[in-house]
């Protein structure tokens, strides 16, 4: 399985500040499923921001989808942003949007029609659960059905790599354990996913996924840091 | 291929992205104030380029020669060759004295019935309409020609005597094309301050499009779009009443009754001009929200 993701001796810096990830290495194979773990603190947001394109390395090679996106130029971004899904830890969702609306967005970014949105936002909204629930405003949904619009949107537009950065910090556990359903499903599709969690038992429950740990901004066991092989064959 | 339903529903989702409805903010308002007084502006520097033209055009080829005589009986003499020289040279279209009584009638007013009585000297004048040319040679041929009948004999262009009122219109139309400059550039700043309130009030917003993918363009025409149409709303508001205020000044200006006042008029193609601000002040809005946006939006990764 070729690499999706890429990371060589990445290190992140903010101002003049000590490093905040360093010499950062790593391959992430398409269609597998990872955890990136640590305590707090060691990073795995910074982590996660290069991944999905929100800030740039210090130093070091980063390469999606095969290509270095550290050099890459500003204009290019957008285009590879839309091949990743991102489930913000706070959600994110614009307040003054329906649900319907927030899920639509990356398909309205993507410049799709309006009259082929209905039916993807609509079956998105049944997937998750909150089909009689789409005109709702983000302040009137609980915490468990904003977090499922937000999963919602960041996978209606079919994303290569989905990452999701302690998505289940706000929600309880049996909605924990619906949540990884979800992924678990979203990957059997062929979507990466990379969650950061310190949730060791949600980690458990997802068989053959592999983890990173980080420990104040380095990879916790550069060699082996990735556990179990990934599933590339055999998955139902 | 995108139906008008399709496009329109885009429109009102791209709408919806960012919060506020019509003339919510004091951007509207801000820009009918300021379109108001452009309009006023323009209109007055319009206004008084036409007056100065009208008058330019009425006193250029014409010129009045004054027989300054006390003995009535030479004057009527003098003025009477001085006609027959002035009829007879190419420089001159028309020549006509002026009748005695209409020159005491005009002169009734500061004079009173003395004015009639001939006891007064009043000079003869003859009425010269010159050919068409420059008006300052021709003047000073004749000047020479007067001159050669009698020293008594004056020659005095039209021009010279609304000189420096046509000055001071043309300096005060300049002042009202400063003023539609300066009025422009603030609006322009207006806008820039708005855009970049709103880039910052919206930063979340702005922040999930671009991770979604959306691209610096598509932001800002988000921005455009919203500003473009307060600017509308504001500019046809401020034009509305700035046309209001124009005609009521216009019917004032006519009832003056004032040949010089009555010359400060709009034709269609000032009207023109006018109706083009309020394009220009929403083009001008959109392109600097659209600027300012962009510049914002590219210090970000």
């Amino acid at each position: 399985m070729s690499a999706i993701v890429q990371f060589e001796n990445v290190g992140l810096r903010y101002g003049l500040d000590s490093e905040t990830l360093s010499d950062v290495s790593f391959s992430l194979a398409g269609g597998g499923f990872y955890f990136l773990t640590g305590a707090s603190g060691a990073g795995k947001t910074s982590l996660l921001k290069l991944l999905y394109l929100a800030q740039r390395p210090s130093r070091g090679v980063i390469r999606l989808f095969g290509e270095d996106v550290v050099t890459l130029p500003g204009k290019r971004l957008p285009g590879f942003r839309r091949r990743i899904g991102v489930v913000f830890q706070d959600f994110r969702l614009i307040p003054h949007l329906s649900a319907y609306d927030n899920i639509a967005l990356p398909l309205r970014v993507a410049g799709m029609e309006e009259g082929e949105i209905d039916a993807p936002v609509s079956e998105m909204l049944n997937w998750v659960g909150l089909g009689d629930r789409g005109q709702a405003r983000p302040a009137t949904l609980s915490g468990g059905e904003q977090q499922r619009v937000a999963i919602a949107r960041a996978v209606i537009g079919r994303p290569e790599i989905l990452v999701a950065d302690e998505p289940t910090g706000n929600v309880d556990a049996d909605m924990a354990r619906r949540l990884m359903v979800l992924f678990e499903a979203l990957n059997r599709l062929g979507t990466t996913i990379v969650v950061a969690t310190h949730d060791l038992p949600l980690m458990a429950q997802v068989t053959g996924a592999q983890m990173m740990r980080l420990d104040k901004g380095r990879l916790a066991d550069p060699t082996g840091s990735l556990r179990y092989p990934p599933r590339a064959e055999g998955k139902d | 291929m995108a139906t008008r339903a399709d496009r329109r529903a885009s429109a009102a989702a791209r709408q919806r992205l960012l919060p506020g409805g019509r003339l919510a903010g004091p951007m509207p308002w801000i820009i009918a104030i300021m379109m108001f007084l452009t309009v006023l502006a323009a209109a007055a520097g319009l206004g008084l380029g036409a007056a100065v033209g009208a008058m330019s055009a009425d006193l250029a080829g014409r010129a009045s020669v004054q027989v300054v005589e006390a003995d009535a009986q030479v004057r009527d003499h003098l003025a009477a060759r001085a006609l027959a020289a002035l009829r007879g040279v190419a420089d001159v279209h028309a020549a006509t004295a002026v009748d005695s009584v209409v020159l005491a009638d005009q002169l009734r007013p500061w004079l009173g019935e003395d004015a009639l009585s001939g006891d007064l000297p009043v000079p003869a004048l003859i009425d010269v309409t010159l050919t068409p040319g420059d008006a300052d040679i021709k003047v000073a041929r004749l000047r020479r020609l007067l001159g050669g009948l009698s020293p008594t004999l004056r020659i005095e262009p039209h021009a010279a005597f609304l000189l420096p009122l046509a000055g001071l219109l043309s300096a005060l139309g300049w002042l009202a094309v400063g003023v539609v400059v300066l009025m422009a550039l603030a609006t322009g700043a207006v806008v820039v301050l708005a855009a970049r309130g709103a880039h910052g009030s919206h930063r979340g917003t702005i922040e999930v499009l671009h991770q979604m993918g959306a691209t610096d363009v598509q932001i800002a025409r988000l921005f455009q779009w919203r500003i473009g149409l307060d600017a509308a709303l504001g500019g046809a508001l401020g034009f509305a009443f700035a046309v209001l205020v124009i005609g009521l000044i216009g019917l004032r200006l006519s009832a003056t009754g004032s040949d010089l006042l009555g010359a400060v008029d709009l034709d269609w193609r000032s009207w023109l001009a006018l109706a083009v601000l309020p394009l220009a002040g929403v083009a001008l809005a959109t392109l600097a929200a659209r600027w300012t946006v962009l510049r914002a939006l590219g210090r970000a990764l």
